[in-house]
C-alpha cells in the first residue's frame, strides 16, 4: 500500500518533469526547424551557456522564497547592489596595486567575493526577519527591501554604471575552465547543492511542510520562524551570486541592470513546478525550465524578433503555462 | 471617550496624525514648503498617481493584487495618442472614452484568466503586464511623441488652472476628487460595492451569502484597468508628451501608497480616504526630498523604508495569535 503511494507520487512528480522536456523538446525541435544554419551551431549554445546562469540563478532563489508560500521581489536589488558594492570596493577602496602579483590579485577578487556574498547574506537577513519575525507579507517586505536596495544601488553610483572590475572578476562571468563556462559550473554546483538540501536534510522538509500548511507545521513543532528566516537568507545569497556572475559577465554594474530579470524568474520558477502558495518545487524541474526558455529567447533573436516581442512571449508563455497546469490538475 | 478612542484606532487617523507631523517638519526645515506654488505643485503631483491608487484599491479590497495597471495606462496612452494623430482629430472626450476602454478590455482580460482559471493575481497581471507592453513597444513603437506632435487639444486640456491668490491650481485635481467621490459611493454604497469587500474577506462565504462572485471579479479587475487608462492619457496630456516606456515602476509606489492609506493585502479592509491620504504622504515625501536638502538619488531608499515601516505597522496592527 505504501509503496503503492509512493509509486504513484513519484510518477505524478515526473509527469511535471516530462511535460516541462516536452516542452523543452518542441522548443529545440522547432527553433532547428526554422533556424537551421544558426540555432544548431556550437557558438549559439556556448553563448547560452554563459548567459543562462545567472538568471537560472535568481530562479533557484525565487523558488525558495515560493516554496514556503512567498515571493522574494527584491532578488533583483539584491544582485545589483551585490555587484555595485564590489565595484566601489575595487575602483574606490582597494584600487589594484600597479605591481601586484596574481596572488595579491586573487586574494582582492576573493575578498570581493566575500564582501558580495555578505552583502546578499544581510539583505536576506533583512527581508527574513521582516517576513518572519515582524510577521509582514512576503510581497510587501520584499517590495519595500527591494526598492531600498535598488535606492542604495542609485546612492552608491548616482545612475551610471561603475565599470573596471579586476580581471580575475571578469574571469567568473567569462572564464572558461576545460573548455566549459565558469558561469555554467557555478550553477550546476548550486543546482546540486539546493537540491541536496531540499530533498535531503531536515531544513528542506522542512521548507516543503511549511509551504504545505503552515498552521500544521507550527502545531507539529516546527521553528517556521527559524526555517522561514534561513530560506530568505539562503535566497539573499544566491541574488547576491547571481549579481557578481552579472557584474562579471558584463564588466560593469549598475543599479538597474537585470530589471526583466525579476519577470523571468519568477516565471521560470512558475514554469518549473513550483506552486508559488508554497508546498511544491523541484531544481530540476527549474533547471530545464530556464534552459527552455532560453532556448525559446535566442531562437526568436535569430528570427529576429525584437527584444520587446521576446517579452511579450515571456508573458504569453507564463499565462499559457499556468492555463495548462490548472486544466491538467482539473482532469485529475 | 469609546468614540474618540475608535476614531484614533482607525489607520486613516493615525496616516493623518502622522501626515501633518510629517508637513510640520518639512516646514520647518524649509518655509518655502508652505507656499501656495509648492502646495498646489504637491496637489498636482497627487492626480495620475492616485487614479491607479483607486484602482489597485479596489483590487486590493477583493483580496488580490494588479502589477500590470502601468503597462495597461501606457498602452491606452500611447494608442490614443497615435490615433488622435493619425485621425487628425481635436477632441477631448472621445480620446479618453477611448482610452478607458482600452484600458477596460485589458482588466476583463485579467479578470478572464482569474477567475475561469482561478489563477493568482499576481502572477497573471505579471504576465499581462509583460504581453501588453512587449506588444506595445514591439508593434507599434518606441518613439516618444513630443509636445509638437501631442495633439493640441489634450495639451490645453491638461494645463487648464484656476487662478487662486495668484498660484495656479491645475483643474486635474477636481478630476481626481470627483473619481475618488464616485468611487467612495461604490464602494460604501452600492450592493456591488459591498460584494468587492465581502469577496475580500472571505470568497466562499460571499459565494453562499449569494453574490455573484463572477461579476465581482470582472467588475473589480475591469474597474481598475478602465481607471488606469484613464489615469494614462491623463498623465500624457499633463506633461505634454507621450512616451511608450512611461510608468516604469510605478506599480511599487501606488501599491505602498494604498498600503500605506491602510488597505489590507490580504484583502476586505481599505478606504478611498486612506487611500488618498496615503497617496499624499507618498507624493509628499519624494517631492519634499529636494525642498529638505537631501540628495534626489535618495529617493528610492527613503521610500522603500516607508513602505517598509508602514507595513509593519499594519501587520501589528493585524496581528493574530500563533498564525
Amino acid at each position: 500500500m505504501n509503496k503503492l503511494t509512493d509509486l504513484r507520487r513519484f510518477i505524478n512528480r515526473d509527469n511535471n518533469i516530462v511535460q516541462l522536456l516536452i516542452i523543452t523538446a518542441v522548443i529545440f525541435l522547432l527553433m532547428s526547424a526554422l533556424e537551421p544554419h544558426k540555432f544548431l551551431r556550437y557558438y549559439n549554445f556556448e553563448s547560452i551557456s554563459f548567459i543562462f546562469p545567472e538568471l537560472g540563478i535568481v530562479a533557484i532563489a525565487m523558488m525558495l522564497a515560493m516554496l514556503t508560500g512567498g515571493i522574494d521581489l527584491s532578488v533583483i536589488g539584491i544582485a545589483n547592489l551585490a555587484g555595485i558594492l564590489a565595484g566601489v570596493y575595487f575602483t574606490r577602496l582597494y584600487p589594484a596595486a600597479p605591481d601586484a602579483g596574481m596572488t595579491a590579485e586573487l586574494l582582492r577578487v576573493a575578498a570581493g567575493v566575500i564582501l558580495a556574498l555578505g552583502v546578499g547574506l544581510i539583505a536576506g537577513t533583512l527581508n527574513g526577519l521582516l517576513i518572519a519575525k515582524v510577521k509582514i507579507t512576503p510581497i510587501l517586505a520584499t517590495l519595500g527591501t527591494g526598492q531600498i536596495f535598488t535606492g542604495f544601488c542609485m546612492v552608491l553610483t548616482g545612475g551610471p554604471a561603475i565599470v573596471g572590475f579586476p580581471a580575475w572578476w571578469g574571469f567568473i562571468g567569462n572564464g572558461k575552465i576545460l573548455g566549459i563556462a565558469v558561469p555554467l559550473i557555478l550553477f550546476l554546483a548550486v543546482a546540486v547543492a539546493i537540491a541536496i538540501m531540499l530533498t535531503r536534510t531536515p531544513f528542506g522538509l522542512n521548507l516543503f511542510l511549511i509551504g504545505t500548511n503552515p498552521r500544521a507545521a507550527i502545531f507539529a513543532g516546527l521553528r517556521t520562524d527559524r526555517m522561514v528566516l534561513y530560506s530568505y537568507m539562503l535566497s539573499g545569497t544566491l541574488a547576491a551570486l547571481a549579481g557578481i556572475v552579472l557584474s562579471g559577465r558584463t564588466n560593469a554594474a549598475k543599479s538597474d541592470y537585470g530589471t526583466s530579470y525579476l519577470l523571468q524568474a519568477v516565471l521560470i520558477s512558475v514554469l518549473g513546478g513550483t506552486n508559488p502558495a508554497g508546498g511544491k518545487g523541484t531544481v530540476l524541474g527549474v533547471s530545464i525550465a530556464v534552459i527552455a526558455l532560453m532556448l525559446l529567447a535566442s531562437g526568436f533573436q535569430m528570427m529576429r524578433f525584437s527584444n520587446h516581442l521576446i517579452d511579450f512571449i515571456w508573458g504569453g508563455f507564463l499565462l499559457l503555462v499556468m492555463v495548462i497546469n490548472v486544466l491538467r490538475n482539473r482532469g485529475k | 471617550m469609546t468614540a474618540v478612542s475608535k476614531l484614533l484606532r482607525r489607520s486613516e487617523a493615525a496616516v493623518l496624525a502622522i501626515l501633518i507631523v510629517v508637513m510640520i517638519v518639512i516646514g520647518v526645515i524649509n518655509p518655502a514648503f508652505w507656499q501656495a506654488d509648492n502646495l498646489f505643485n504637491l496637489l498636482r503631483a497627487n492626480v495620475v498617481i492616485g487614479i491607479m491608487a483607486l484602482s489597485v484599491l479596489t483590487v486590493m479590497i477583493s483580496g488580490g493584487i494588479d502589477v500590470s495597471f502601468p503597462a495597461f495606462a501606457v498602452a491606452a496612452m500611447y494608442l490614443t495618442v497615435i490615433a488622435m494623430n493619425a485621425a487628425g482629430y481635436q477632441g477631448v472626450v472621445l480620446p479618453f472614452i477611448g482610452a478607458t476602454l482600452i484600458g477596460l478590455v485589458c482588466g476583463l482580460a485579467n479578470a478572464f484568466f482569474i477567475h475561469t482559471f482561478r489563477m493568482i493575481p499576481l502572477i497573471v497581471t505579471l504576465g499581462s503586464a509583460s504581453v501588453v507592453r512587449g506588444l506595445l513597444l514591439g508593434l507599434v513603437g518606441t518613439s516618444i511623441i513630443n509636445i509638437d506632435r501631442m495633439p493640441p487639444s489634450l495639451i490645453a486640456f491638461g494645463s487648464s488652472t484656476v487662478d487662486i491668490g495668484g498660484s495656479k491650481l491645475s483643474l486635474m485635481i477636481f478630476i481626481y476628487i470627483g473619481i475618488a467621490l464616485l468611487m467612495w459611493l461604490f464602494l460604501t454604497r452600492t450592493m456591488a460595492g459591498r460584494a468587492v469587500f465581502a469577496y475580500g474577506d472571505d470568497a466562499e462565504s460571499a459565494k453562499r451569502v449569494g453574490f455573484n462572485t463572477r461579476r465581482t471579479v470582472y467588475l473589480v479587475y475591469g474597474l481598475a484597468g478602465a481607471l488606469a487608462g484613464f489615469a494614462g492619457l491623463l498623465h500624457s496630456s499633463m506633461i505634454w508628451l507621450a512616451n511608450p516606456r512611461d510608468f516604469v515602476g510605478y506599480e511599487l509606489d501606488v501599491i505602498a501608497a494604498v498600503v500605506l492609506g491602510g488597505a489590507s493585502i490580504f484583502g476586505g479592509r481599505g478606504s478611498v480616504f486612506g487611500t488618498i491620504l496615503g497617496v499624499f504622504m507618498l507624493t509628499l515625501i519624494k517631492n519634499s526630498l529636494i525642498i529638505m536638502r537631501i540628495d534626489n538619488t535618495w529617493q528610492g531608499v527613503v521610500v522603500g523604508c516607508v513602505i517598509v515601516i508602514a507595513t509593519a505597522l499594519t501587520a501589528w496592527r493585524d496581528r493574530k495569535a500563533l498564525v
